[in-house]
């Protein structure tokens, strides 16, 4: 536990002196945006194992709604990002409610259906520009205090967001309310004997996790300027699986290490292969499944930590 | 009669058609991933790309090959049933044991990788795929004209699907398919060589999926991506019918597109997304699906 607690606090340390290591902090940001995505996702696939394929939809409608709320209305940041995340939880709700009426592949689909639901509403819909999606979404002012248009302070704002959020998930994950989560990843009928009602703990943990996605959407938007449909697009829903899987399904800091990568193929080996990027990261896909279920943490944690490792790092399951 | 609330007779039986032209595919694509998930527990999301996988092997041997549509329908789907059977031995095989979550998420790497590499050698833009002559004209059956291709698509499709079914429901290959689904290691038991019966179950599947995409290849842009928004709606079309039967996969298949071909003429922004709804309001009333069984 206090090798852990080391390991963050250097990390977090890290995080700090980032500004002054000469790497693009639009780049960070985009990192801890989507570190934070892929850490929601985790709360879902990892603690709950509810596999969504249309997470990307709270993503999306929250980075629209944000970038609409400050073009169109001329809101405050800090307003629109919570307008952003209420959309998001509120999607969430519905969409979940809806799927966790059934389990296992065909809650997967059901989300994937829906999330292109999302899609196409944010393809037709009157305020969303269409194809081009909303540009030159202005960062503004936090709070009447922090002047976001300098990269430094957004990308303070955007670590301390990342931080609030990656505690939280842990508190949650810690708690009573996660504990009886993990009792129903583990035992569904055992949970439902306990007298527990899993649906309720489910749908929770589907709207949480949604919330965040937006949250992680809203900041991206803002720190990019733009919300396009790409955000909103299944490919988008398919890179955070593959985030969560990669860094370690289950583990705390997994989805961060995965997202670390990804986001880092993206932009560097784009340069590289060109278009061949989708196929790579398929390929990846292929090989995690394969060979590497447990991800990189996950690994990690399940060699070196055996001894003193309480974070559960699920064998098989997903 | 002319026309029905303000919109012509003609326009509705036209979208009519095409509304099952598309629904033919849905009901290739959906009895493919019904016969694979059935037999393998596997949700092969690379469906739409073997989809799209046929459609290029078309094209392709029509390019370079000057192989003819009536040969493309066969061979195409053969070769891509090969690779069908080389993907189960080479990956699939390996995740039998394990939450079928894991198939899904592999299946859907190897679409990625499939899709990607068309996209990166081919470009974004379609190509079209030529009518063949005998299939180029129009019927005229004195209410409305109907295009041959069309017809022609959605006798085939039934032909098929009906095909498959009988197969599988009345020969003894079907029986044993069948009983593989029920206790698969009590049918290997009696001498029954089951490894290579999934082998061949997901090389069946996809070539399926191969031979919509070959039929489609005269109607749709050929490109990289035609599959990928193909197979979501699949997957709702299946979420609806349930996986539990043949006739039901291809019923809800034929009649939601139907159902889409009505709603481009009543209010066409809906079009997109009326299977998506669909899907929701079945999901309140019959979690199983229309045709499934918990």
């Amino acid at each position: 536990m206090r090798r852990t607690a080391i390991f963050y606090a250097l990390i977090a340390l890290l995080a700090v002196c980032v500004p002054w290591l000469g790497i693009y902090p639009v780049f960070m940001m985009k990192l801890l945006c989507f570190a934070m995505f892929a850490c929601a996702y985790n709360l879902l696939l990892g603690f709950g194992r509810m596999l969504s394929f249309g997470h990307a939809a709270f993503f999306g409608a929250a980075a629209y709604v944000t970038s609409w709320l400050v073009t169109a209305h001329a809101w405050g940041p800090a307003a629109a990002i919570l307008g952003g995340m209420a959309v998001a939880a509120a999607l969430g709700f519905v969409i979940g409610g809806i799927a966790i009426r059934r389990h296992g592949i065909y809650f997967a689909m059901i989300t994937l259906a829906l999330g292109q639901l999302v899609y196409f509403v944010c393809l037709e819909a009157p305020f969303t520009g269409g194809e081009n999606g909303l540009q030159g979404v202005p960062r503004g002012t936090f709070l009447a205090l922090l002047p976001l248009r300098s990269d430094l302070v957004m990308y303070y704002l955007v670590l301390a967001v990342f931080i609030a959020v990656f505690l939280f998930i842990r508190r949650v994950v810690h708690s009573p309310y996660g504990q009886v989560l993990k009792a129903i990843r583990e035992n569904e009928p055992r949970a439902i004997s306990l007298g527990y009602d899993i649906n309720r703990y489910k749908l929770l943990a589907f709207v949480l996790s949604a919330t965040i996605a937006g949250l992680a959407g809203a900041l991206n938007a803002l720190v990019l300027g733009f919300a396009t449909l790409s955000d909103v697009q299944q490919s988008t829903s398919g890179e955070v699986i593959l985030m969560t899987l990669l860094g370690g399904t289950g583990t705390f800091f997994g989805p961060v290490v995965g997202a670390a990568i990804i986001v880092t193929l993206q932009e560097y080996l784009s340069d590289i292969v060109g278009g061949w990027v989708t196929a790579i990261i398929g390929a990846i896909f292929v090989a995690c499944v394969l060979a590497f279920r447990r991800g990189i943490v996950g690994e990690i944690a399940a060699r070196l930590l055996r001894g003193d490792a309480k974070e559960s790092v699920p064998d098989a399951p997903v | 009669m002319s026309e029905i609330f303000g919109i012509p007779v003609a326009v509705i039986l036209g979208q009519l058609t095409l509304g099952l032209v598309n629904g033919s595919f849905y009901a290739l694509l959906s009895l493919g991933l019904a016969v694979i998930f059935g037999l393998m527990g596997v949700v092969n999301f690379a469906h739409g790309a073997f989809y799209t996988l046929g459609a290029f092997a078309a094209l392709l041997g029509l390019q370079y090959f000057g192989i003819n549509y009536w040969a493309a329908l066969l061979l195409a789907p053969l070769a891509v049933g090969l690779v069908g059977i080389i993907v189960e031995r080479l990956f699939l095989r390996h995740l039998y044991q394990l939450d079928p979550l894991y198939g899904l998420l592999l299946t859907f790497g190897l679409a990625l990788i499939v899709e990607g590499s068309l996209h990166q050698v081919f470009g974004a833009t379609g190509q079209s795929y030529p009518v063949p002559d005998s299939l180029s004209g129009v019927l005229n059956l004195h209410f409305m004209f109907l295009p041959l291709y069309r017809a022609w698509v959605i006798v085939a499709s039934v032909v098929v699907c009906l095909g498959t079914w009988f197969v599988i429901e009345r020969t003894s290959l079907g029986a044993t398919l069948r009983a593989a689904t029920e206790n698969a290691p009590l049918l290997q038991a009696f001498g029954v060589n089951v490894p290579i019966l999934k082998a061949a179950t997901y090389g069946g599947g996809v070539a399926l999926a191969a031979l919509a995409g070959v039929l489609a290849s005269p109607v749709v842009l050929v490109n990289s991506h035609m599959g990928a928004s193909l197979v979501i709606v699949v997957f709702a079309v299946v979420v609806i019918g349930g996986m539990g039967s043949i006739l039901g996969a291809i019923v809800t298949g034929l009649a939601l597109g139907v159902i889409e071909g009505f709603t481009k003429v009543i209010y066409p922004e809906a079009s997109n997304i009326v299977v998506f709804i669909i899907m929701a309001l079945v999901l309140m009333i019959r979690p199983a699906g229309l045709f499934g069984r918990e």
